[in-house]
């Protein structure tokens, strides 16, 4: 008869006259208290369900995983589990609304998961990509597609503008891109940034996901290195997430007339070029949408973004997804990068989760109304 | 400012904000000169501030005094942790890393460098004979142009009247 002892440490401790704890199965208790009644042991049972009791004590923690969009937390930062979860609900639940579909599989072999927003109105409906999370440290990208697809679906009835952009466009939302390094972000190195895949011939691993996009492919601003953690890849599109995407994108490419990419940290608004100092030909109506948008992200709580193109307001770097879909035909392509600006960096605070979704959305959502004025 | 066979002079002007009291700002100007062949060599620093600092001597002492009468010396990991949370009273060591991280980013600091403390890794306080508060980091710098995180050990000793220094 085997039991966890509970109390005191060790055999070794159990004198008579004292007092031990122990736990045992279920149905271990039909042999043991028999036992004790024979060898006249008094005891008494102090917890008689011990799962029950874990479960009344953590009860607080189980919103992560209650099963109805008011339950569940958008203010906490979520594992890749839970985000998958979440996205499997509201494609039961809101049918009419929200199609979930996989777009490829990552090195890993985890599904890329895309949501796709938006009423089934009308047969030819232009479209938004939104993804977050090509860099797996930067967990307020995730926060923020998880936000805004909570916001969409709460206020799409209520809000004007919110349901003129679901009525009019969809939105295609992939809120994790790069599946194994957030996995990897979560349960070994917070710090993680590139993807998951082996190297060859170095025992580093993983490649930039924002540097292996076919264009101007590792040249200024990628590094030609494994271990380094800007590495462009062996080749273009060699990341299995990348090529999925880019692959969906090309497609898709004619619907699509925007392509929002989230990272942090910097508190900025970006647009083409990464790869170089030029000015996009498109670059007026490009330019005041990313005015009006930072305006109206200030507009919320005084926080301050800068923006420009990413080679000048940022750095110069070559490869980058937003510099690949201006290229692919995609008239407004945007980098954000998200709070802060250096205080905590990636390790923003929960508490900050509903300010810096809250004025992103304002952003979103006006640079989505700009698009539908058509200045292209 | 190019000065020959010397380096690259910046001028700036800046405005600082005091983290724990947001809206308090104090204006101060700064000369870096970035010498030729950089990678050796921190960069010379001049300051002047404009105005002056709030003082903390309460928070001070009674940081020092709370540090000085532990038992046991303080042992400390992942400042802030993953969720970005900071223990109220690991906020003060929080503070003097980020102070460390300052010296470190200065020492590795060229045209081409934008450092930030991503995290305390680790921290340990050393007991002394003398008067200084030392605590032992390991610091994660986060460089922006090359993205890397990096651990940095740094020493720093610390007192209320004294003030911050790295030991080397």
């Amino acid at each position: 008869l085997q039991v966890d002892l509970w109390q005191p440490s060790s055999p070794f401790h159990m004198v008579r006259g004292t007092v031990a704890d122990v736990r045992v199965p279920r149905d271990t208790t039909r042999s043991l208290l028999p036992y004790l009644q024979q060898a006249n042991i008094p005891y008494t049972i102090l917890i008689s369900d011990l799962q029950q009791a874990i479960e009344n004590q953590t009860g607080g923690r189980s919103h992560r995983n209650r099963r109805s969009l008011s339950g569940y937390d958008y203010e906490v930062y979520h594992s890749l589990e839970e985000i998958e979860d979440w996205m499997h609900y509201l494609n039961r639940t809101y049918s009419d609304l929200v199609h979930m579909f996989s777009v490829g599989k990552s090195y890993e072999g985890r599904p890329l998961y895309v949501l796709k927003l938006g009423k089934r109105s009308r047969p030819y409906k232009k479209a938004v990509w939104i993804d977050c999370g090509i860099h797996a440290r930067e967990w307020i990208g995730p926060a923020f597609c998880q936000w805004f697809v909570k916001e969409a679906l709460q206020t799409y009835q209520t809000d004007p503008d919110m349901r003129r952009m679901l009525t009019q466009l969809y939105f295609y939302i992939m809120p994790v891109f790069n599946v194994d390094g957030y996995h990897f972000s979560w349960t070994n190195d917070r710090f993680w940034r590139k993807t998951r895949s082996k190297n060859m011939r170095f025992h580093c691993h993983g490649v930039d996901a924002n540097r292996n996009w076919k264009v101007k492919w590792c040249d200024e601003g990628a590094s030609l290195h494994p271990c380094d953690d800007t590495y462009c890849g062996p080749f273009p599109e060699s990341e299995p997430e990348v090529k999925a995407v880019a692959h969906f994108l090309r497609k898709h490419r004619k619907q699509i007339k925007a392509y929002l990419s989230f990272h942090a940290y910097a508190q900025m608004l970006l647009y083409p070029y990464s790869y170089k100092y030029a000015t996009i030909p498109n670059f007026n109506c490009v330019e005041s949408a990313a005015y009006n948008a930072v305006n109206a992200l200030q507009s919320a709580y005084g926080v301050r973004y800068r923006y420009g193109p990413a080679s000048s307001t940022l750095y110069v770097s070559s490869g980058s997804s937003m510099d690949w879909a201006y290229k692919n035909g995609i008239p407004y392509a945007f980098a954000f990068e998200l709070r802060d600006t250096g205080h905590f960096g990636f390790l923003l605070p929960e508490t900050l989760i509903k300010p810096t979704c809250t004025e992103t959305m304002l952003a979103v959502k006006n640079i989505t109304l700009h698009l539908l004025k058509k200045c292209h | 400012q190019d000065i020959d066979d010397v380096g690259h002079k910046y001028c700036l002007e800046l405005e600082l904000e005091d983290v724990l009291d947001k809206g308090r700002t104090v204006s101060c100007t700064a000369e870096v000169l970035y010498h030729l062949g950089s990678s050796s060599c921190a960069p010379d620093v001049q300051v002047t501030v404009q105005g002056e600092l709030r003082s903390t001597e309460g928070a001070d002492e009674e940081f020092y005094n709370r540090i000085r009468s532990l038992e046991k010396e303080l042992v400390a990991e992942n400042i802030p942790d993953s969720h970005g949370n900071v223990p109220p009273e690991l906020e003060p060591i929080h503070l003097l890393a980020w102070v460390a991280s300052g010296y470190v980013s200065w020492q590795n600091s060229t045209e081409n460098t934008q450092f930030h403390l991503a995290q305390v890794k680790h921290v340990k306080q050393v007991k002394r004979n003398d008067e200084d508060l030392q605590f032992d980091f390991v610091l994660l710098l986060h460089e922006m142009v090359s993205q890397e995180v990096l651990p940095w050990q740094v020493t720093l000793l610390w007192h209320p009247q004294r003030g911050a220094r790295v030991s080397q």
